[in-house]
């Protein structure tokens, strides 16, 4: 067994399992800030890789570099937006409109690169998802500073507060004089974006714009911020919650893996274990 | 006498709250046993004991002398304990029958017997003498029919321990007698009440005993035609009330209009009614239930849409397209169904509070300054007299009472112009209904202007300098001074006026 032998609680195995999670996990901020308010976005693995491959075709076209990637983070931002246009201002629930995104998404990549991957990035570019400073890998960096300015939006801003409160009465929060649409457009403005980040990561550690990246992306992402203890109706939760859930995940998936488990029973055992903390969850919720 | 249910020695205790200790309680067959007691006194907490939602820390719960432990809703009603809850537990989009079978359908090889079922479900609304549509949603039914259907389905569970929370609330008079007829019918026929309700007079009309429960102790159970409601109040507050009405001092004559609307129309084909409401002055929307207050309310607000023309606010024309709009101008609408549409009940007092007040403590670009929340949090809740184990408490575990004071709490601190109370004190007891009088009146009285909308036709007469007068949608009169009278208000709210004229 490795476990025992020492190898899964090397530094290095420990870095190497917060870089892979590192990219769920930014999705993950996302989609909490969408679950708190009550919403679900299925869309994030298809914007994800849409604006991986954008920012990397616009890259090659010989765009500046701020330009390709501005508009790889546009996009997601836009796309984002038009989810909660539709959810908060047209009233559409949130799991279709984000459902019916995600092919829209999903189709223009693909659409945008013929199905092919978009290679030959300049070699800069491997720096976001590759580099290290500090001996830390750049990802995990990113991931830190995006939970650090979610958290800090969450728990301490009147916009923070609103998302929880709509996730807990939406109906209370829209008569007592708060924005409701506006804010719940920012939410999923925002859960589009950090797909859309994760995407340049991803792009940037493959070195490569994959059109069929991210493809379930957004139920690890889902599974993160539910073991991390906030109910899928919204209202109560933490970002920080999120970041544990997500390295939960992570660690379960390297440990497994160095268990030599065979990767389909590795499947069960995770929504096993998936199910298995939400009842706890729940468990300790009703006991307060 | 021969005890179908006691309760002894429960107590539970919730975080930071010692919600009942020591509690006795018996209840004979066919009899009416009334629970009185202030919000918070933990009625509710021993009803959920009762029905198996809680489970007491202490104490022995007996049906018919035998010692049983209900785990969850489902045990108890299959020892024959069925509640109305205030809010029912009715799936609206199912019919009458359809509720009052659910999860009990009869079958036959395993195809419903709907014919079976609606004979069975008629012949219990013959028992109880009053006919529901049985093919209707019971969404669309009013809320006395919605309250028959669950008493109904009580019975048809052979329920012999019948617990009422509050079942008079949402009834108009007539309502409430052809209740109390059903009861005393079910009474007959050997089904045990327990009987909950802040109205002194309908306790002393219904019940045989009252026991009163304060801070989660019991006081006392007393013989209904032993005891006069001065002793009652007293057994309740710890005290003797002064008159829960606030001394009313009228708004000088030549205060400014803070709301003029020249006409508004909730809908195509609506009457279109006409208003203002003055600095100071406390406007009083009378009616029976569903004759138009909470629409017009809502329809100020911007929260319903309507046809408007000409509407002032403080002498500026505006537009109130959303409750956004409404709170920017200072207009505050605080909802008649608290905790629906007035409260997020995981959250914290705080938070609650908060809600619409945090742009007051932003700093560095937008970062709430917690300090100075808490101070104003802590503040409010002083001023509005929340009685709670602390700030981060969640509201859902409060009383009603206590609910409602932190809705006001969070628009005590918006300082706003106007401000319309939505039934302020349904459900609420004596001692917390008058402090919330109290601070009603000391708005109007600091130059805000209030509607209140409210049924309870002492408290419409008690606080408001004017009243305007609902009946099927429109304002059919505004009375003033000695005109507001309650037989004046119930002539013109019922129509009498019309029939006698």
């Amino acid at each position: 067994m490795s476990l025992a032998d020492g190898d899964f609680l090397t530094v290095a195995n420990l870095l190497n399992i917060v870089r892979q999670v590192s990219i769920n996990a930014v999705i993950a901020v996302g989609m909490t800030y969408v679950i708190l308010s009550g919403g679900i976005d299925l869309s994030v693995g298809s914007v994800l890789a849409l604006a991986g491959t954008l920012t990397a075709g616009l890259l090659i076209a010989g765009l500046p570099p701020y330009l390709a990637i501005a508009a790889g983070l546009a996009c997601g931002l836009l796309l984002g937006a038009l989810n909660g246009l539709l959810v908060a201002y047209l009233g559409m629930p949130s799991i279709i409109v984000t459902l019916a995104t995600m092919g829209i998404a999903r189709g223009l990549g693909l659409l945008y690169t013929g199905g092919y991957p978009v290679d030959g990035l300049p070699e800069w570019f491997g720096l976001l998802g590759r580099g290290k400073l500090l001996g830390i890998p750049n990802p995990v960096l990113l991931m830190l500073a995006i939970f650090a300015l979610a958290w800090l939006l969450l728990s301490r801003t009147a916009f923070g507060r609103h998302v929880y409160a709509i996730g807990g009465n939406e109906d209370a929060t829209r008569l007592s004089g708060v924005r409701v649409k506006r804010n719940k457009l920012m939410v999923y403005a925002i859960s589009g974006f950090t797909a859309a980040l994760a995407g340049l990561v991803l792009s940037s550690r493959l070195m490569s714009g994959q059109p069929s990246a991210g493809v379930s992306f957004e139920l690890d992402a889902i599974a993160a911020v539910v073991m991390g203890g906030i109910p899928i109706t919204g209202g109560r939760g933490s970002v920080i919650g999120t970041l544990i859930g997500a390295l939960t995940l992570g660690v379960l998936n390297n440990g497994l893996n160095m268990m030599g488990i065979s990767p389909y029973l590795q499947i069960v055992i995770r929504g096993v274990i998936i199910l298995f903390a939400i009842y706890i969850g729940r468990e300790r919720a009703r006991r307060t | 006498m021969p005890y179908v249910l006691e309760l002894t020695g429960i107590s539970k205790r919730f975080p930071g709250v010692q919600a009942l200790s020591g509690i006795d309680f018996a209840l004979a067959a066919g009899e009416v046993h009334a629970l009185l007691g202030e919000n918070g006194a933990g009625k509710s907490t021993l009803m959920k004991i009762l029905c198996g939602v809680y489970r007491p820390d202490e104490g022995r719960l007996l049906i018919d002398g035998e010692e049983r432990h209900f785990h969850d809703y489902r045990e108890a009603t299959a020892a024959g304990v069925a509640t109305i809850f205030q809010e029912f537990s009715l799936v609206p989009d199912l019919n009458a029958v359809e509720n009052i079978f659910l999860g009990r359908e009869l079958t036959r090889r395993g195809l419903l017997q709907k014919a079976a079922m609606r004979q069975r479900a008629m012949a219990l609304f013959d028992k109880l003498g009053y006919a529901v549509p049985l093919d209707r949603p019971v969404g669309t039914l009013s809320v006395a029919q919605q309250q028959f259907v669950e008493i109904a389905k009580a019975l048809s569970n052979d329920a012999r321990i019948l617990v009422l929370d509050e079942p008079t609330a949402p009834l108009t008079p007539e309502e409430t007698q052809h209740l109390f007829k059903v009861m005393r019918e079910l009474q007959a026929q050997g089904v045990a009440m327990v009987f909950i309700s802040h109205h002194l007079d309908e306790i002393f009309e219904v019940a045989q005993r009252i026991t009163v429960l304060r801070d989660g102790r019991k006081i006392g159970c007393v013989a209904t035609d032993e005891v006069d409601m001065n002793r009652l109040v007293e057994m309740m507050v710890g005290r003797s009330l002064e008159s829960s009405f606030p001394l009313r001092t009228p708004p000088p004559a030549d205060a400014p209009l803070m709301l003029d609307v020249e006409a508004i129309q909730l809908q195509r084909g609506d009457p279109v009614n006409q208003l203002h409401v003055r600095a100071g002055e406390i406007l009083g929307f009378a009616g029976v239930v569903g004759s138009g207050r909470s629409e017009l309310a809502l329809g100020l607000i911007g929260e319903l849409k309507t046809a408007r023309k000409q509407v002032r606010f403080d002498g500026k024309p505006v537009r109130l397209g959303d409750p956004a709009q409404a709170l920017e101008l200072g207009i505050g609408l605080l909802p008649e169904n608290r905790k629906a549409d007035g409260l997020i009940l995981d959250a914290s007092l705080r938070d609650n509070i908060s809600l619409n007040n945090l742009a007051k403590y932003r700093r560095f670009g937008g970062l709430i300054d917690g300090a100075k929340e808490m101070a104003a949090t802590l503040k409010s809740l002083a001023d509005a007299h929340v009685k709670a184990p602390s700030p981060h408490t969640a509201v859902g575990t409060l009383s009603g009472g206590n609910q409602q004071k932190v809705v006001i709490a969070r628009w005590l601190q918006q300082r706003c112009r106007l401000l319309i109370f939505d039934e302020p004190t349904r459900g609420i007891d004596v001692g917390a209904k008058a402090e919330i009088y109290q601070l009603i009146h000391a708005m109007a009285a600091a130059g805000h202007a209030v509607i209140l909308i409210s049924s309870e036709l002492p408290e419409i007469v008690g606080l408001s300098h004017r009243v305007a007068v609902f009946r099927q949608g429109a304002i059919t009169a505004t009375l003033e001074g000695e005109a507001i009278h309650p037989n004046q208000i119930m002539l013109h709210a019922t129509g009498a006026q019309h029939a006698l004229s």
